[in-house]
């Protein structure tokens, strides 16, 4: 159990019992070539070009980096610069279906007789990048550096943030797969112990997946953790601190504390990359919030975010916000035409709030220091930022802050705690 | 299509709780309203009249203020409304209407709003108001009289601590009346159970945590027992009850630590009873919180949380 944090009502049963469903082949999609943390991957195809799907378009450009690959066969029309869902702008492929559906060969394999480093070679060459939001390239983290032991594998299902159901689905019904790819992440790594953290508004999958454990290829140990539902329970160093009660250090990565934590899709992709042969070029999503008919689909990388919105009956008008992502961390959308990207866990459509039009005063009431899981002084730090004491918040460690936005919510005065973090960071690094 | 045309465009987080300035205030006022209507009960209508013209006067003087600093209107958060009845709270019943006129007055314009409004001011405002008062109408101040006597000059009668202190020779109010809140004192200090009541109920609405009233009650309880003071005379005989639920919590005059609350609840239950026992005046809970009130910088100070991960 970790310190701090908030319960939410978390509006899964929208889309908890929808089935994943496919969404269709979309006739044209833009595909960023900067989805993932690190460098941004080198165009390989130019305008007019037909690619198959699954076929390389982006290549690697550095350790920390990722191939981008084509999610449609077609014809790419145009490389351009287009907006992304995080607000950022990247140059991407936009390419034109032909209707076709013609794929790439897809090798099958036995990842029983594969050496540790050909599955990391696979995952990087299927461009697999974590798909709990951060998008942090997965070959990366599989690659254990010289000197660091790993003691255990966190499989991370937590999905706190409130609608999001899609690695709910996922873990529901795609068991089976999804318990190969940890088997597959333990042999890579070489570790004998693998945990999955559910939180327990998530307790029917535990017969199913106490089943499935049942079985295993190898001779490893999965155990499942049933955690509290408590926001930001997903929250990597959240779960290590819940699961194995060891603090990642301010400024560290969970390497530091022996262990790696991976998203329940990025399992998946990683299970159907090795043994299917197939790159990442889709995944499962949940469109809930106002719209007509809430949905766990799975969508091909590019795919409009307004034309999903569309199928699933969003009414667009005046007084409604799209976000991208949960609703304590998402990015509200300035415009409708942007790609779903490898990190694009959800689209909400969520009534805009009634918000103060002035910035209130702080009442001191110290809930924000309650609900801080950094245990930070978000009232501090949001005080020094309203009067640009740039040199005072320095020394209250906004560097350490995850931006989960616990305090923002719990904030009586309504302040925008988040806001002023994220703006100190900005002013601070600039520096 | 763009979005901006038919919403703002926000940061993080898109969604938040139903937690408001005004709605905690309308919390503590429901929390105050058991032990009004008590002291109407004990000490008649008179009292109603004191608590309008405070709660009048510190909404007026907010308002002014504001006003005359072109400062945006935020009388309507409640907070001048809830100083205004903690201020009657604390006064005798019989205390003339102009001078808690001007106790409210203080209360807003001098220690809340002179400082910079809600969320600066460094010392409580009734408190404060109400010292100000008794250094200036001493007589008035410390008048008091016994229950149930509805008249406008009722028959005056000593607090259970100002007849223990100076050893008088006055009947001293069963432990059960001074429970129940039928003994002379402060309009709204004199029931242990409606004031209770009302904490109980901040407390389940997690308004207030229990760290400084715990910590405060408990305090003065074993203090009392060391130096053999009768330890129920002592926690139900003043303000103490009033002051550890209601004064001592008030949000920006405390520690914003649980540990400096603590410390905060503890300092004020030692200067409590370091007054009542050894120092000159009977009742030592005002002075005590407002001298506390001094340190709370410096208690935010040493007792920061210790980042996750160090």
């Amino acid at each position: 159990m970790f310190k701090g944090g908030v319960k939410l009502i978390d509006f899964k049963s929208l889309s908890k019992n929808e089935e994943i469903e496919e969404f269709k082949y979309p006739e044209k999609v833009i595909i960023p070539l900067i989805q993932h943390t690190g460098s941004p991957a080198k165009p390989v195809v130019k305008k007019g070009d037909y690619v198959l799907e699954g076929q390389v378009i982006g290549e690697i450009t550095g350790f920390i980096s990722s191939y981008i690959h084509s999610s449609i066969s077609g014809k790419v029309i145009e490389i351009a610069p287009w907006d992304l869902p995080t607000g950022r702008k990247s140059l991407s492929v936009i390419i034109e279906s032909d209707g076709e559906r013609k794929s790439i060969e897809k090798v099958k394999r036995d990842w029983l007789n594969l050496k540790s480093e050909e599955i990391i070679n696979i995952v990087k060459e299927s461009g697999i990048v974590g798909l709990g939001g951060a998008a942090f390239p997965t070959h990366v983290k599989l690659t254990i550096p010289e000197g660091k032991r790993v003691d255990f594998i966190l499989i991370n299902g937590c999905e706190c943030e409130p609608f999001l159901t899609c690695d709910y689905r996922v873990l529901k019904e795609y068991t089976e797969e999804v318990i190969e790819g940890i088997q597959i992440i333990c042999k890579a790594t070489n570790v004998k112990k693998a945990f999955i953290g559910i939180e327990h508004n998530k307790i029917d999958l535990l017969p199913q997946l106490e089943r499935s454990i049942r079985n295993l290829k190898i001779s490893i140990e999965i155990e499942i953790k049933i955690l509290p539902a408590k926001y930001p329970q997903g929250s990597e160093k959240h779960l290590i601190k819940s699961i194995l009660n060891r603090e990642v250090p301010s400024g560290g990565l969970p390497i530091d504390v022996n262990c790696i934590v991976f998203n329940v899709q990025t399992t998946l992709a990683i299970k159907r990359a090795v043994c299917d042969g197939i790159p990442l070029t889709e995944r499962v999503l949940t469109c809930s919030g106002l719209v007509k008919n809430p949905k766990n689909l799975k969508v091909k990388i590019g795919t409009l975010i307004s034309d999903i919105l569309n199928f699933c009956g969003a009414e667009l008008k005046h007084g409604r916000k799209i976000i991208v992502g949960g609703p304590m961390m998402g990015i509200q959308l300035f415009k409708e035409d942007v790609p779903v990207i490898k990190g694009t866990t959800g689209i909400l459509l969520l009534p805009e709030e009634k918000l103060p039009k002035r910035i209130q005063p702080c009442i001191r009431c110290g809930k924000c220091l309650d609900v801080c899981p950094m245990f930070l002084l978000p009232s501090e730090i949001g005080k020094y930022v309203e009067l640009e004491r740039f040199d005072k918040v320095e020394n209250l460690n906004v560097f350490d802050c995850i931006e989960c936005g616990c305090c923002a919510y719990i904030c009586p005065s309504k302040r925008p705690l988040v806001d002023f973090i994220k703006c100190a960071k900005f002013k601070l690094r600039k520096k | 299509m763009n979005t901006k045309n038919i919403c703002k465009i926000t940061c993080s987080p898109h969604i938040h709780s139903s937690e408001t300035v005004g709605k905690i205030m309308f919390y503590v006022i429901i929390s105050l309203l058991p032990a009004l209507f008590g002291s109407i009960y004990f000490f008649g209508i008179y009292v109603l009249e004191i608590i309008f013209v405070s709660i009048i006067s510190c909404v007026l003087s907010e308002l002014l203020f504001q006003i005359l600093m072109k400062k945006e209107i935020r009388i309507y958060d409640g907070s001048a409304i809830v100083t205004g009845i903690l201020l009657a709270f604390v006064l005798p019943p019989r205390i003339p209407l102009w001078m808690v006129a001007i106790g409210g007055f203080l209360a807003i314009f001098l220690v809340k709003e002179l400082f910079g409004g809600i969320g600066f001011n460094i010392f409580n405002p009734a408190l404060t108001a109400r010292a100000i008062l008794l250094a200036s109408y001493p007589v008035e101040m410390t008048k008091f009289i016994k229950p149930f006597d509805y008249n406008i000059d009722a028959i005056t009668s000593a607090t259970p601590l100002f007849i223990i202190k100076e050893k008088i020779n006055e009947q001293l109010p069963t432990l059960w009346q001074m429970f129940l809140g039928s003994r002379s004192g402060c309009i709204g200090e004199t029931s242990t159970l409606l004031l209770l009541i009302g904490g109980l109920f901040l407390l389940s609405k997690k308004v207030i945590t229990w760290h400084i009233p715990f910590s405060y009650i408990l305090t003065v309880a074993i203090l009392s027992f060391i130096f053999r003071e009768n330890v129920w005379y002592q926690i139900m005989g003043g303000g103490l009850i009033l002051g550890a639920f209601f004064m001592a919590t008030d949000y920006v005059t405390s520690p914003i630590t649980r540990k400096g609350k603590i410390i905060f609840g503890i300092g004020c239950g030692m200067i409590t009873f370091l007054i009542r026992k050894w120092g000159g005046y009977p009742e030592g809970v005002c002075y005590s919180i407002l001298f506390m009130n001094s340190l709370v910088p410096l208690i935010n100070k040493y007792t920061l949380p210790k980042k996750f991960g160090k």
